[in-house]
């Protein structure tokens, strides 16, 4: 009986491997991934990728409290099964045409996933799956830092050369070329010491991190420190554009909107506890208002002239602030599922008026607005050299820092008590004495405006506008960086947005299979860590001996 | 007049009368009881009274003032606080947070008195985390404050349940089955601890419970509910003599059965 089921176990583990590899192989992304290599010479993204599926079948194959020779047969198993079925995709396609239904199912891509010799196919299943269950075997700590090293190393690999190019206008490229870095990919030496390096370092992380934990805890850095911490970020933001360059800058531009509006968005959602699905609309009223009173060939340029960016601001933050109030009203008497379908409806109310033909004197209809110049920042900043890009970062910056700023100082005040307290239970809220509708206007209040400023920038930033833009996709895009940052943690916020905004963007010659990975990262991301990267942690708030 | 009157209070769900012309005087500093079977309408009545539903008809008379009609919030602001029956803490927040979320009626700072954190409002964070504090031990959590509260043990959620009421420094407290799910050690000391409520700090004590011994020993007053309305009032010595009382907790043969001169028995089961 107990044999029967870890071999159930392995053969199910192997089965579902393989028919993921075969979606992978079949919605085109190994064979894509191919042709991107991260090893150099050695190996190229799509193996890596067909490798992790059988390592995971393998992972996955794994019981435990059965003995370790069994979970190594187990293990093998599984990984030989999910690569019988990529085998038998690549005989079944080698008999028949696939390509009518599945235009990726080319010989190249039997070819690929073959390994040049459909005999080695069994074979390196087999062996990744037996490695992957001896992995599991190592102790957790070490199993990470593996992890992690691999990581960093196939992250390095994709990002290569784009590193390159930086490190290039930089003038500091050859120092890297080479034992790192390869043209396209790490050079097989660079493979060995990142996973090393990294590897290293993150197992002795973790020694350190337990030793902590078993000891008393001790208090948290001394104010110094902290500081001198900050102002080491301070410096290298200062600095950071000038490396990057005018592309990455501008890829960091729209990572630093997203924090914004995240970091909105996580008042309201994080904080308040009202999932608020209309986001968007704020973002785009934001954009609206700049761009129809900076536009040259707006209304506004005809009857007044076209105004200032500086001066447009304060008026999209106010009406930002408005909407978010106009909204809130209605959905002061509703809750939980209700709240959601009418913040979904404010968020299409928005873009459908952007984009209707009564309000197209003042929106330009589905043509938008064109024709916004720039903002004016070099009265504000004296910096000679960079091109447009790197300024506006650190108009981004000090925006992205002070909404960071005051969505610390109310999380930690009784505002933001109270916004917990609705979250949490909103009858047993009030019953304390918390007015709910002024605390929830608050919250929408707040959070449109962070988003309202996002927009105005995002509007003089591209130069033109169209409703387009402001579809569901991106509140559903903020609302996902949240949840996966971690909900409620301001930290949580910026890394939700690199990982789900810079990422992507730095990608971009995966475009194509941009919504498929999100989706795959979402559903991960929920099963196995649903309290996202960085999880909000409990405040300390009260001294140690007391 | 006491500090709390109801008169002819009236809540109806559809067709059914939870509350049905409910008349009762709360005297000030006493410890007052209201008693029933299942489903005799007695959270319903707690829910009228701290506005979480409001009543049909009748008035609610809190220091010569009704608080009919009028917004829980606004009620607890007024001096009223409570529990509730299955315990209903911020679960996520800590036990610290929890307290403080209860003072929020006595703390002033507004959106941006929070965003710039004046000394004023610097003052006004440590004073509340103080009071917090001073509260976790009166309560007896000592060195909890830190602790998240779903993560508490049970006994210690009751009680961190009764900190957050009292951080409104209620003149009132309604407690909604306090000792549910607790032992027998547990119950005593928290009979004892309420008995403190009262006589420390003056506020006056509205209980609704199931363990008549508890009841029986620490209440003052007693109105026993049934079916909506008021079936009896009086004493615990009254209420235990009383027959209606007997039969809507033991039906028609328990009262046969005291009549018939087991007078004592039936007083021992209701007990």
């Amino acid at each position: 009986m107990k044999q029967s089921t870890w071999l159930s176990n392995a053969i199910q583990k192997g089965l579902i491997g393989g028919g993921v590899a075969v979606l992978l192989a079949l919605v085109g992304m190994i064979g894509r991934f191919s042709e991107r290599p991260i090893i150099q010479n050695v190996a190229g993204l799509g193996y890596i990728l067909l490798i992790a599926v059988f390592f995971i079948a393998g992972y996955n194959a794994v019981k435990r409290q059965t003995p370790a020779f069994q979970q190594i047969i187990g293990g093998l198993l599984a990984g030989l099964i999910a690569a019988l079925v990529v085998a038998l995709l690549v005989l079944i396609g080698g008999q028949i045409n696939l390509r009518d239904m599945f235009i990726n199912a080319s010989p190249e891509l039997y070819e690929t996933l073959s390994f040049g010799n459909l005999a080695l196919l069994p074979l390196i299943g087999a062996f990744t799956g037996a490695v992957a269950a001896a992995f599991s075997l190592l102790p957790t700590n070490l199993r990470g830092a593996l992890f992690a090293g691999i990581g960093t190393m196939t992250l390095l690999g994709m990002l290569s050369d784009q590193l390159l190019l930086i490190l290039n206008n930089n003038g500091i490229a050859s120092y890297f070329r080479g034992w790192l870095l390869a043209p396209k990919g790490v050079s097989t030496s660079g493979a060995i010491i990142t996973v090393t390096v990294v590897a290293v370092l993150n197992f002795l992380l973790r020694i350190r991190k337990e030793r902590q934990r078993d000891q008393p805890a001790r208090g948290p850095a001394s104010a110094w420190v902290q500081r001198s911490i900050w102002l080491l970020i301070v410096l290298v933001m200062i600095y950071l554009p000038q490396f990057l360059g005018a592309y990455h800058s501008e890829v960091l531009n729209q990572v630093g909107l997203f924090v914004l509006m995240g970091l909105g968005l996580n008042i309201v959602v994080g904080f308040a506890g009202m999932l608020d699905v209309g986001y968007v609309a704020f973002f785009a009223l934001g954009a609206y208002v700049v761009g129809m009173l900076t536009s040259q060939e707006g209304f506004v340029a005809q009857a007044t002239g076209a105004w200032s960016f500086w001066f447009a601001l304060p008026i999209a933050f106010a009406v930002a602030i408005l909407a978010g109030i106009m909204l809130g009203i209605p959905v002061l008497r509703i809750r939980g599922d209700y709240l959601t379908i009418v913040t979904l409806g404010f968020g299409e109310i928005i873009r459908l008026l952007a984009i209707s033909e009564w309000l197209r004197p003042y929106t330009g209809g589905a043509q938008g607005i064109a024709s916004i110049p720039p903002i004016a920042i070099d009265g504000l900043f004296s910096i000679s050299g960079p091109a447009k890009p790197q300024k506006l970062f650190y108009l981004i910056l000090i925006c992205c820092i002070i909404a960071v700023f005051v969505a610390r100082r109310l999380k930690n005040s009784r505002i933001g008590r109270a916004w917990m307290a609705i979250r949490e239970d909103e009858d047993v809220a009030e019953a304390m004495g918390i007015n709910l509708a002024q605390t929830k206007l608050m919250a929408f209040a707040v959070g449109a405006a962070f988003s309202g400023i996002s927009g105005a920038i995002f509007a003089s930033k591209l130069g033109s506008i169209y409703p387009h833009s402001f579809g569901l996709l991106i509140s559903i895009n903020i609302l996902a960086l949240i949840i996966v940052g971690g909900m409620g943690n301001i930290p949580g916020v910026v890394l939700g947005s690199l990982v789900l905004v810079g990422l992507p963007e730095l990608l971009r010659e995966f475009s194509e299979f941009r919504l498929f990975v999100y989706g795959a990262v979402l559903i991960f991301m929920m099963l196995q860590r649903p309290e996202g990267l960085l999880p909000d942690q409990p405040q300390q708030l009260v001294q140690e001996g007391r | 007049m006491g500090i709390l009157t109801a008169n002819q209070v009236v809540k109806r769900f559809g067709g059914l009368v939870a509350v049905d012309r409910v008349t009762l005087d709360i005297p000030e500093h006493s410890i007052f009881s209201v008693i029933g079977p299942n489903g005799a309408g007695k959270t319903t009545f707690f829910n009228c009274i701290t506005g979480f539903y409001t009543p049909e008809e009748g008035n609610i008379v809190f220091q010569g003032e009704s608080i009919v009609g009028l917004a829980t919030d606004q009620i607890a602001r007024r001096g009223i606080s409570r529990t509730y029956q299955n315990i209903r803490l911020f679960s996520n927040m800590t036990a610290a947070e929890n307290i403080m979320v209860g003072q929020h009626s006595h703390l002033k700072v507004g959106l941006l008195g929070a965003i710039l954190r004046t000394p004023t409002v610097r003052a006004e964070e440590k004073h509340a985390l103080d009071r917090a504090v001073e509260l976790l031990n009166f309560v007896g959590l000592h060195k909890k404050g830190n602790t998240v509260a779903r993560n508490l043990a049970y006994g210690d959620q009751r009680r961190l349940e009764i900190a957050r009421a009292l951080a409104n420094k209620p003149q009132i407290l309604f407690l909604d089955e306090p000792t549910a799910g607790m032992n027998p050690r547990e119950t005593a000391e928290l009979t004892l601890f309420i008995r403190r409520l009262r006589d420390e700090l003056g506020i006056t004590i509205v209980l609704i419970e199931h363990d008549m011994r508890v009841v029986m020993g620490i209440s003052e007053q007693i109105v026993v509910l049934d079916h909506g309305s008021k079936i009896a009032e009086g004493t615990p010595l009254e209420i235990q003599k009383n027959p209606q009382v007997i039969e809507a907790y033991l039906g028609r043969e328990g009262v046969e059965a005291a009549e018939a001169g087991t007078r004592k028995r039936t007083a021992e089961i209701v007990k």
